[in-house]
């Protein structure tokens, strides 16, 4: 849709303990968009999307991301001993975002005063995805983020990413499993 | 950056962390005088002495729950993909740190004098110095936690990293307990403090960034 991509990279060489995982990677991700980044287990997946969090540096190669992001990852980064609103309360404060509309769109309603070290795995993996929901940032960067999500937590999920392309967001997935989207970009690693 | 603050000091306060210092601060004092004996006059020559190595100890004590869990959960990296500066982190725990570990110990030596039988003045030097040397302590358990943050036993190597570091402040802090300690020893020992403080949170940060790759 739009000229400026929201995420821009450009000859990109990740390198992990002195092995290679990949270079000369480009990418470009404008509104609307999504990349499904695929290849098997230590192919460097879960490297690209922290390099495009810029949480990694990479190698040789640039990265640009003009406005913020927003990340999934496999750590809950949620403080366990509160319940879940005010535990993903704190971060809708930083993110300038609304707790509700995530934990809403991830079907979290019910489990709000529910601490956050009692959820299970799939709730904890659906509190991570509300706070991506939650932050309202245009670049979604996801990695398996269907691990331990049972078919409804998928569907929301799904709906949930259809309204952020529609709004003009992007998203980057890595994923070794479908989660419902068509990607227009497809990476394949390794 | 106030909601980072009173994350610290939630965090230290509901898992109890807090408490450990000024307990470990109060044993030392009730276990000083089975070990020198209960002679007043020596206890009122040494009781500052041993308080202050009570204090350097107990710095040591939050090293484990200052960084290496917000690093293991994944929030040091979601602050980052905030664009929230590493130092900007470190200046929040730094803060939060200090207020659950500097005015509990404050408050811990009222009793903790009392019981080795220390005169007036000599617990309000104490005081002072504690006030002074409590942000300095807080600075390098800091700086501490974040160098031996995702390491697999932190305890032995956070003694030998801190307590050296802490030497300036356990003499200038024992010197201005010392009766008739010159002026000048709250003034060191305050500069030493500043000085810690001032460069805890770009060595922590930089420690935190250092440990993501």
């Amino acid at each position: 849709m739009s000229a400026a991509p929201l995420l821009r990279l450009e000859g990109v060489a990740c390198r992990r303990g002195g092995r290679l995982l990949f270079e000369g990677l480009d990418l470009q991700l404008g509104r609307g968009e999504t990349a499904l980044v695929s290849g098997p287990n230590g192919a460097g997946k879960s490297s690209l999307i922290r390099l495009a969090a810029g949480l990694l540096e990479a190698a040789a190669g640039k990265v640009e991301r003009p406005g913020p992001v927003a990340l999934a990852d496999e750590f809950l980064a949620l403080d366990t001993k509160i319940r879940l609103a005010g535990a993903l309360a704190l971060w809708a404060r930083l993110d300038g975002g609304e707790a509700g509309r995530g934990m809403a769109a991830m079907g979290l309603d019910g489990l709000a005063d529910v601490p956050v070290r009692m959820l299970s795995t799939g709730q904890r993996k659906r509190a991570v995805l509300a706070r991506l929901v939650a932050s309202a940032a245009p670049l979604w960067l996801l990695d398996e983020p269907a691990n331990g999500l049972d078919a409804e937590g998928q569907a929301c999920l799904a709906k949930a990413a259809a309204a952020h392309l529609a709004d003009g967001g992007a998203i980057l997935v890595a994923s070794h499993q479908p989660i419902g989207l068509e990607a227009g970009v497809e990476l394949r690693l390794g | 950056m106030s909601a980072l603050v009173l994350r610290e000091l939630r965090l230290a306060w509901t898992g109890g962390g807090a408490l450990l210092p000024p307990l470990f601060f109060l044993l030392v004092a009730t276990l000083f005088p089975f070990a020198v004996g209960p002679d007043a006059p020596l206890l009122a020559r040494t009781g500052a002495g041993a308080l202050w190595m009570a204090a350097l100890l107990a710095a040591l004590l939050p090293v484990d729950r200052l960084v290496e869990p917000d690093r293991a959960a994944g929030v040091l990296d979601q602050l980052a993909v905030r664009g929230i500066a590493e130092e900007q982190v470190a200046l929040a725990k730094l803060a939060g740190h200090w207020v659950s570990f500097g005015p509990p110990l404050m408050l811990a030596a009222l009793p903790a004098t009392a019981l080795l039988r220390l005169p007036a003045p000599t617990l309000a030097r104490l005081e002072l110095g504690l006030l002074a040397g409590t942000p300095g302590l807080a600075a390098l358990t800091l700086i501490v936690a974040a160098l031996t943050a995702g390491l697999r036993t932190t305890g032995a190597l956070a003694g030998l990293l801190l307590l050296p570091l802490a030497v300036p402040i356990l003499i200038f802090g024992a010197g201005l307990a010392a009766e008739g300690a010159p002026a000048a020893a709250a003034r060191l020992l305050a500069a030493v403090s500043l000085l810690l403080v001032a460069i805890a949170p770009f060595a922590a940060g930089a420690a935190i960034r250092a440990g993501r790759s």
